[in-house]
């Protein structure tokens, strides 16, 4: 079923990697981005606001893993198109080849690509960073694969059914990112009027970043089990549909 | 069942049909692939070539018919189908970074039965490129790539869309190679091509297609004999009496003279013979002696009414 699925990944990985822009895109800039916008308010607010403190301690880490797990699924979009224009798509469908075995590899790249700038980021913000945030950086990664896995299946759905290469970023971004606005990591949802609560309550993300801010904060597994739940839930509908409307061409 | 018929088909279609809207692509396509032979499909673009292989190879279900390929459906037993088939697309790419070995590589991961990458790389004249990126690649490297992809799984039936289009002459003729090797390793090959000097130097037998419809099937010397039984013969002398012996051939239709120039139209196989018989009876010296023969390119004119390039 799965037949070609690890050596698909690691050609796909290396493939990613030989693109100019490909890692120091992906990994180094982000990195750098948070680093700099970190400095730049640790130096000037952080002492004189306690929500500016909070923002730095635990919105900013969190709202940069969300913009990297959304980049991620922006170029999976992104790169599926591109070989759905190309043909590459025609040829890989004339072998033994799945579309599932497809996506699933592009997955498990931006899933590594994921970690793997999470991992640079957390190395470098415990030197560099202007406050000492104590997280738990083993559960967070976890939270982090969850959420990422099941943002990325609606990407993988998105990118089953984009027409052109030319649509996939605008359409896709249209998509994700108006769900940063609601999810939570900029005005508490609490605070939310109730019909935009009702909204975001509708949004994957919001559930992501519950997730990521409260065992980022040191909370409780047993406390977003309702989170995991939705995402899980996420997963399965997108993916499940995807298969059905996955186009080749 | 014509003379044609080859012992033991491999590909059996009967009476596809397949329409995008309101578009018919192809109707009513029935034809038989033997096994060990070259077979194409030719038509102009656009004429349903490419439909109607598709849907031989699994990739597109037909609206109607029944296709058999090796036994197996090819739209039900799709995956079972491609471990035993090799294609080569029309338009196809890959990732533009993949190296060639890389793409050979995954391609042999693919299948449960493989040939020795390197010995086909280096068949493929590809053995100084296997670190080449793809998209580094010439059009002729690319279509050799896409070559070795299709045989790496020791398919019994290779099937090669538009497979020269877009090279040039001497790289088309490297590819004709190729593909009679492919077949003198007893494999079955499928073709499409609107080439018509390259269906006749490659295939076996061809089906002429034209807007979704087979007007015809059999060997390019069978299609050109029936079709096309016109011959000319160009010849140059300076006897005098030339003219007159000339006429007297039965089968001859027309002579026409510049100077010591002759053009002579008749028809029938016998035809050339009986030129000849003429001038050696009649002892007539000539200086030049050529003759001009139909090709697939004058049945398809003949039975469509048009160009294949119009």
């Amino acid at each position: 079923m799965f037949r070609g699925l690890w050596k698909l990944t690691w050609l796909e990985t290396k493939i990613f990697m030989r693109e100019p822009m490909g890692a120091v895109g992906s990994i180094i800039v982000p990195v750098l981005v948070f680093l700099g916008v970190g400095r730049l308010m640790g130096t000037q607010i952080a002492a004189s606001s306690v929500a500016a403190a909070g923002f730095l301690r635990v919105g900013l880490p969190v709202f940069a893993t969300v913009l990297i797990a959304l980049n991620g699924v922006l170029s999976l979009v992104t790169i599926i198109s591109i070989y759905r224009e190309g043909g590459i798509l025609r040829r890989l469908r004339a072998t033994p080849l799945r579309p599932q075995t497809i996506l699933t590899a592009h997955v498990l790249v931006k899933l590594a690509l994921t970690l793997a700038t999470m991992a640079l980021m957390v190395a470098a913000g415990k030197r560099y960073y202007p406050i000492n945030v104590d997280a738990p950086v083993f559960g967070f990664a976890m939270a982090l694969l969850i959420s990422t896995w099941s943002i990325l299946s609606i990407g993988f759905l998105i990118a089953s059914i984009v027409p052109t290469a030319r649509f996939a970023q605008p359409i896709g971004g249209a998509i994700l990112y108006p769900m940063l606005g609601f999810c939570g990591l900029f005005v508490p949802l609490e605070s939310l009027p109730p019909k935009l609560h009702a909204v975001a309550r509708m949004l994957p993300l919001t559930y992501a970043v519950s997730l990521m801010q409260g065992i980022w904060k040191g909370e409780a597994w047993s406390l977003h089990i309702g989170d995991i739940a939705v995402l899980v839930l996420i997963f399965a509908i997108c993916t499940a549909l995807s298969a059905k409307v996955f186009r080749w061409e | 069942m014509g003379m044609c018929a080859t012992p033991r088909p491999v590909i059996e279609v009967s009476g596809i049909r397949k329409t995008y809207g309101a578009t018919v692509a192809v109707s009513e396509v029935s034809f038989e692939v033997g096994e060990g032979e070259i077979f194409g499909l030719i038509g102009p673009n656009g004429a349903g070539k490419t439909t109607t292989m598709e849907c031989v190879e699994g990739v597109r279900r037909p609206d109607r018919g029944e296709i058999s390929i090796l036994g197996l459906d090819p739209f039900r037993d799709v995956y079972q189908l491609q471990n035993r088939i090799g294609v080569q697309l029309q338009q196809a790419q890959l990732q533009k970074r993949i190296k060639v070995w890389e793409a050979v590589d995954l391609w042999a991961s693919l299948y449960t039965k493989t040939v020795d990458a390197d010995r086909l790389l280096e068949q493929l004249g590809l053995s100084g490129k296997r670190n080449a990126w793809f998209m580094n690649l010439s059009g002729g490297q690319k279509q050799r790539l896409f070559i070795a992809l299709a045989l790496i799984n020791d398919p019994e039936v290779v099937f090669l869309d538009e497979l020269t289009t877009g090279l040039d002459p001497q790289a088309r003729r490297a590819i004709w190679e190729l593909v009679r090797g492919i077949r003198d390793r007893g494999k079955t090959v499928f073709m499409t091509t609107h080439l018509m000097e390259e269906a006749e130097r490659l295939c076996d037998r061809v089906a002429i297609i034209e807007h979704g419809r087979i007007i015809e099937i059999g060997t390019p010397e069978d299609l050109v004999r029936r079709h096309c039984p016109e011959r000319t013969v160009l010849l140059a002398t300076d006897h005098t009496l030339a003219e007159e012996r000339l006429r007297t051939i039965l089968t001859i239709e027309t002579v026409t003279r510049r100077d010591s120039q002759f053009t002579l139209e008749g028809k029938g196989d016998d035809f050339v013979t009986e030129v000849i018989q003429c001038l050696s009876e009649n002892r007539i010296r000539v200086t030049n002696f050529r003759t001009e023969l139909p090709n697939l390119e004058d049945v398809f004119l003949k039975l469509t009414g048009h160009s294949i390039r119009d």
